[in-house]
């Protein structure tokens, strides 16, 4: 399966075993959303669970707020990220507060599923990436897939999971490659990075869309410059894995974190100051980051240039290894 | 099953009721287009006197229980005012003089329906079940305020304005979705109409036919903006007919015309007619909140003109002349609530206990790792401290 359809197999499995379950957003119905993501799920579940809403995403996430409430388990869907400031407001004012609100009377068990990043040739406000804001904002959780397999089961978690949800899907990998997705639900915990490829030399950091110049980045390493890269795999970007990022900055002294959102106040600046909290003593080198820049996304002739990729990667490396203490 | 995304299926036919403008015959190019009527309902003028053609029938007891409330939810209001003034309380946002229209819409709520209400609202809560010193907690900074009382299906509120009107429409379409048989109602201030997100949930009900009532309390200011600043026409109700909502102005000080209005917004929405707006037009006769300085933005004469116009002694006229009270059972009730809110400051003083070791606890159903370190970090903060 590519992404598209593991996000769909994972929607159709919890939508077939709980009826809470529902589906909505703009153009999820009929359509299929504009991805296809929510494909066939009107014709199997109905209009009554599978909902095409007004234009209007704070509307969206504001409603399934309600729905939650009443204990229905919504996935929301808000078309591109760069829609979700719309919903800014419903978002920060209730999907993140309730539970604490009303001391756990009612808490949001809801998902709001919405694509991310760069690298599809859009127009503007389509290829942003946001995670900082909902990961700064207390009350939710934030989540990034890197393939089918994995996008498959922490849409599984992310629904049974009693606590809002930010989903974020890296458009640029909808169909870029397929796996095999185990037809049973499998489920990653939320809040647990992954380890994906071993090594001694340096970890490499990221998630999402970014996995994949950061692998291709290690395979280079490895072939051409005899440099074992240690990658991590976040998934979750709040809450954020310290502990294996810990373990392995711990024992390979050296870090570059690459995600494609702006660094000013990133996730990478994030992660750093946890490695400095926790691992000072182990570092060799100061840490890197290869991020997205603090402008806002270029028009699409010139994305490639916005988006870190694995020369750039491999640079970062390459410099942090001849660090001279 | 009802069906949520409105009553038709969405065939690709060609006879969709599409927007379309039908072919013309000749001289005919401009037609008027009807967008609906709008009714101004008053039952109980200013002096007292009842329009007995549309009195509404009201037993004894409860028109008893209404005019109790309204007295009690002066006295609350005025109480913590005073509490305020004296230090005991935050910023609270009082409510004098919009008693008719909370006690109004609230009278025909059902246990089973669900209540969202506005930060202005408390008599209408003391009416489903909060207790006074849940509110003074509520008000007071106490964390434990906000917790809905249990066997009450009502939404806490929102300080924003206006962002907790979604929600509520989400609830409505939940109920409508699992075919239950329950409704919504929520309140907001005219300030609130200002608010995109108002709008949208408008336009969500109004799509799916969510069972909800839209009580839009207009007295006539937002903080310091009056209503004409505000809005392009002062008649809010006018805002419903073009999102498909019937919608009505009431006289907000007259609480049989709430009552009446609200009631018929129920009954539709029970029956799967969908949303109402009732506009109910009333007057903050008190400043903003405790923090509002009114003599800034309104005359002293404006208010007297309101004064004049009471809620409770209407009322009181109406049940004088009903025979259903007397003066001594006036005397009565006012002391009786003076010393349930006196009562009540009593227990709130008791209860009144900061808790800083929970702050932590209701962020998520189980703490993740970080925050059980940041969790510990304060702890250890509060111990250095000494406090419990």
């Amino acid at each position: 399966m590519n992404m598209v359809e593991a996000l769909n197999h994972a929607l159709d499995k919890n939508m077939a075993s709980d009826d809470r379950v529902c589906v909505l957003g703009q153009d999820v119905g009929v359509d299929g959303g504009v991805f296809r993501v929510t494909k066939g799920l009107l014709q199997k579940y109905g209009k009554d669970r599978v909902i095409d809403t007004p234009l209007a995403e704070a509307g969206i996430i504001g409603t399934a707020v309600g729905m939650a409430i009443y204990g229905l388990r919504p996935v929301a869907e808000i078309q591109f990220s760069g829609f979700t400031m719309q919903a800014f407001d419903q978002i920060e004012q209730n999907m993140a507060r309730f539970r604490n609100r009303t001391r756990n009377r009612y808490p949001i068990p809801m998902v709001m599923r919405t694509p991310y990043g760069g690298g599809i040739r859009a127009v503007e406000h389509h290829s942003e990436s946001r995670e900082a804001y909902w990961a700064h904002t207390p009350g939710l959780k934030v989540v990034a897939p890197s393939g089918p397999r994995n996008a498959c089961a922490l849409l599984h978690a992310a629904i049974a999971d009693p606590d809002p949800v930010i989903f974020y899907e890296p458009k640029a990998l909808y169909r870029a490659f397929r796996e095999e997705v185990p037809d049973e639900p499998e489920t990653i915990a939320l809040g647990k990075a992954a380890v994906v490829r071993e090594g001694t030399d340096i970890t490499l950091v990221s998630y999402g869309a970014m996995m994949r110049p950061t692998l291709d980045a290690a395979d280079d390493l490895k072939d051409l410059y005899k440099i074992g890269a240690e990658v991590i795999d976040l998934l979750s970007i709040s809450p954020l894995d310290t502990e294996t990022l810990v373990d392995s900055v711990s024992a390979t002294g050296r870090c570059v974190v690459v995600h494609e959102g702006p660094r000013t106040c990133g996730i990478a600046a994030e992660i750093i100051a946890r490695i400095n909290e926790h691992a000072f003593e182990h570092l060799l080198a100061p840490i890197k980051r290869i991020t997205g820049y603090d402008i806002h996304f270029p028009y699409f002739q010139c994305e490639e240039h916005y988006l870190p990729d694995a020369e750039t990667i491999i640079e970062a490396v390459r410099e942090t290894m001849q660090y001279d203490q | 099953m009802p069906a949520i995304s409105g009553d038709e299926d969405r065939a690709m036919t060609a006879d969709r009721p599409a927007a379309t403008i039908a072919p013309r015959k000749k001289g005919m190019g401009r037609k008027r287009i009807d967008l609906g009527e709008l009714e101004d309902v008053q039952i109980l003028n200013e002096h007292g006197v009842v329009d007995e053609a549309s009195e509404p029938t009201i037993d004894g007891t409860d028109l008893f229980r209404i005019y109790r409330t309204m007295v009690l939810t002066r006295a609350v209001d005025r109480r913590m005012v005073n509490m305020q003034r004296q230090g005991e309380m935050g910023t609270f946002a009082p409510g004098e003089g919009q008693e008719a229209t909370q006690i109004g819409q609230i009278f025909p709520v059902t246990d089973k329906d669900w209540f969202s209400p506005s930060y202005r609202s408390f008599g209408a809560q003391l009416w489903r079940g909060w207790t006074i010193e849940g509110l003074l907690l509520l008000w007071g900074g106490y964390f434990e305020g906000f917790e809905v009382p249990a066997g009450v299906n009502d939404l806490p509120f929102s300080i924003v304005v206006g962002s907790h009107i979604l929600p509520a429409v989400g609830v409505a379409m939940g109920i409508r979705m699992r075919g239950d048989d329950a409704i919504v109602l929520t309140n907001f201030g005219d300030g609130a109409l200002s608010q995109g997100v108002v709008s949208e949930a408008f336009n969500f009900a109004a799509v799916y036919k969510a069972p909800i009532v839209f009580v839009c309390e207009n007295n006539g200011y937002a903080i310091s903006t009056p209503i004409e600043h505000q809005a392009g026409t002062i008649e809010l109700a006018r805002r419903g007919p073009g999102f498909g909502i019937p919608s009505v102005r009431v006289d907000g000080n007259d609480v049989l015309a709430m009552i009446v209005t609200t009631r018929a917004a129920l009954e539709r929405a029970r029956s799967g007619g969908g949303p109402s707006l009732i506009e109910a037009v009333t007057y903050r006769m008190s400043a903003h909140t405790t923090a509002d300085d009114p003599k800034v933005y309104r005359s002293e004469e404006e208010v007297a003109k309101w004064r004049a116009r009471c809620p409770i002694a209407r009322f009181e006229k109406y049940l004088l002349n009903k025979g259903l009270l007397d003066h001594k059972t006036i005397d009565r009730i006012g002391k009786e609530c003076e010393q349930e809110v006196r009562a009540a400051r009593e227990r709130f003083r008791k209860r009144a206990k900061a808790r800083p070791r929970e702050v932590f606890d209701f962020m998520f159903q189980k703490l993740p790792a970080e925050l059980e370190a940041q969790k510990r970090e304060y702890l250890a903060r509060l111990d250095r401290k000494g406090v419990e």
